[in-house]
């Protein structure tokens, strides 16, 4: 075992997940495999983080649906779970303010040797066995790092959407794991920031060679015209949607003219 | 109305191995672009594994790719798995495993019509015309007719003439431009229906058997109980992508054979 000089690592998703898809867990695995095969890093949780409903996104449905589809999307999953803290939240929440959330609450497990979790008890007690049998070292512990698609890190260019102290916190402290599409270079933008070249080494980009286009904008638009989305989610998913009747063309007009909160929020402090 | 609608099985011949979600996306599509023609009803979907004698490099035992396959489409309620293909000893041309299937559909069609006939006797019923059956292909298959000696002529005339082809794309041009040079299909251009497919999705089997052989996971891109079936079988490996390794494959034999037997005559 090379345990010795392995770093465990919690990766933490945020986003809308409106729908949750295959390729949101597809992420998950890409990161894994791609940090694991540095012989650097043992992932031991996936955590995904539905954002609250004070994001005001056009199309957000409630968060408890969101929330409810991705334990369902993650109950195959020996590794990954869902965290309901964010989306409880009654307004937005900063991202880095999420990232210190969860950093405080493993620090706090590692401590007490306490999860403070919802996940299922079998999952629960896999992920301890995972967080244990890695070197019990206290010094380096635990690292979080987000997890995001080279989206997310274009995203940070966007005037107002980010705070510049954010981005440097999530990037310094914790660090990113980028899962990019060919067409897209995550290393020229790394290039052209100042801020993201300083802590390039915490930036993990992760290349996904097989293109996997299934964004949940495009699942929400076939499920507003009926079209199947079969093999695009988990069965479970597309069922609880039925169900519940999610996705209509009158959902996907929820927050039509509302400004997304980030934005709303920053530019109000900009010009006050 | 549903009486007016051609009813058709979408019949989709290849290695599946192993069998991907995109192999089942492709049926989905498939059966969402045919009705919303308005002119057609898809009554069922077929999935035929090619037989071990195709020779292909990497190609796994018949008998897994079916046993996968059929674990994939546990969860369809209108795709099946067929065996008839994988079982014959040799490599099928796939316009002989249409001919087979075809058979069968006319068959069932005819003994339900017999059922539904009136008392005087041999009148079908108008409001349900026999079904068809289309050969559903990803975007490169177009382009194998091009390839010498792989196929042959009267069969891509069958194939496209008498039976259609569904040909899922990626907005390429490449299936169109692919009919346009081939006087065949071109003549048959109104049998060949293009779909669309607007989220590009690259899983291929040759992708998942490369990440299962590096210890890769390809969790969400095949189903959760095919993954169990590789492991408990320990099938994809290094020795089992080097089966058929410098083998011919065998359409390219059987048709040059083909081809010096009319020579002889």
């Amino acid at each position: 075992m090379e345990s010795h000089t392995t770093v465990k690592v919690v990766l933490l998703a945020c986003g809308s997940f409106n729908p949750i898809t295959n390729m949101h867990l597809r992420m998950f695995e890409l990161a894994r495999d791609h940090l694991e095969d540095t012989g650097q890093y043992r992932v031991v949780k996936g955590i995904i983080s539905p954002v609250g409903d004070g994001y005001k996104k056009k199309g957000l449905i409630e968060a408890c649906h969101r929330l409810e589809m991705a334990r369902l999307a993650t109950e195959n999953s020996d590794w990954i779970t869902v965290d309901s803290w964010e989306s409880l939240q009654p307004e937005w929440v900063e991202t880095a303010k999420v990232a210190r959330h969860h950093y405080e609450d493993l620090l706090a497990a590692e401590q007490n040797d306490d999860e403070v979790d919802t996940v299922k008890y079998a999952k629960k007690r896999r992920i301890e066995e995972n967080e244990s049998s890695a070197h019990h070292s206290r010094g380096d512990g635990i690292h979080l790092m987000l997890l995001c698609g080279a989206d997310v890190l274009e995203s940070f260019g966007i005037p107002n959407l980010w705070k510049q102290e954010d981005i440097t916190e999530i990037v310094s402290r914790y660090g990113l794991v980028c899962i990019t599409r060919s067409g897209n270079d995550p290393h020229k933008f790394i290039y052209q920031s100042d801020t993201l070249w300083k802590y390039r080494k915490k930036i993990h980009v992760v290349p996904e060679w097989v293109t996997n286009e299934i964004s949940a904008t495009h699942v929400r638009r076939a499920l507003r015209r009926g079209w199947s989305v079969r093999y695009l989610l988990p069965e479970s998913v597309i069922y609880y949607i039925h169900e519940h009747g999610l996705y209509s063309a009158e959902s996907e007009q929820k927050n039509a003219n509302v400004i997304l909160a980030p934005l709303q929020r920053y530019t109000d402090a900009s010009s006050s | 109305m549903v009486t007016h609608r051609i009813p058709i099985v979408l019949l989709a011949c290849g290695s599946f191995n192993p069998i991907t979600n995109q192999h089942m996306r492709l049926f989905e599509l498939a059966r969402d672009h045919m009705h919303s023609t308005g002119q057609y009803q898809v009554v069922g979907g077929i999935v035929s594994p090619v037989s071990d004698g195709y020779g292909k490099q990497g190609l796994v035992p018949a008998k897994h790719r079916i046993a996968m396959a059929k674990l994939a489409l546990q969860s369809s309620n209108w795709v099946r798995v067929d065996e008839w293909e994988s079982q014959q000893p040799d490599w099928t041309e796939t316009v002989v495993t249409m001919r087979y299937h075809y058979g069968r559909i006319l068959k069932e069609y005819r003994q339900s019509m017999g059922t539904h006939t009136d008392s005087s006797g041999n009148t079908p019923h108008l409001s349900s015309p026999s079904p068809h059956l289309k050969l559903l292909c990803g975007a490169d298959f177009l382009d194998t007719f091009k390839i010498p000696g792989l196929w042959q002529d009267d069969h891509v005339e069958e194939l496209a003439g008498h039976f259609g082809l569904i040909c899922v794309s990626r907005g390429n041009l490449q299936p169109e431009r692919a009919v346009h040079e081939s006087d065949t299909l071109s003549r048959h251009r109104h049998n060949i229906f293009l779909v669309r497919e607007w989220v590009r999705n690259e899983t291929s089997a040759t992708e998942v058997r490369r990440a299962l052989r590096r210890g890769l996971s390809v969790k969400y891109l095949i189903p959760d109980s095919v993954i169990d079936y590789i492991h408990q079988h320990n099938l994809y490996t290094e020795d089992s992508e080097r089966r058929n390794k410098g083998t011919v494959l065998r359409p390219l034999i059987k048709q040059a054979q083909q081809l010096v037997k009319s020579l002889d005559n």
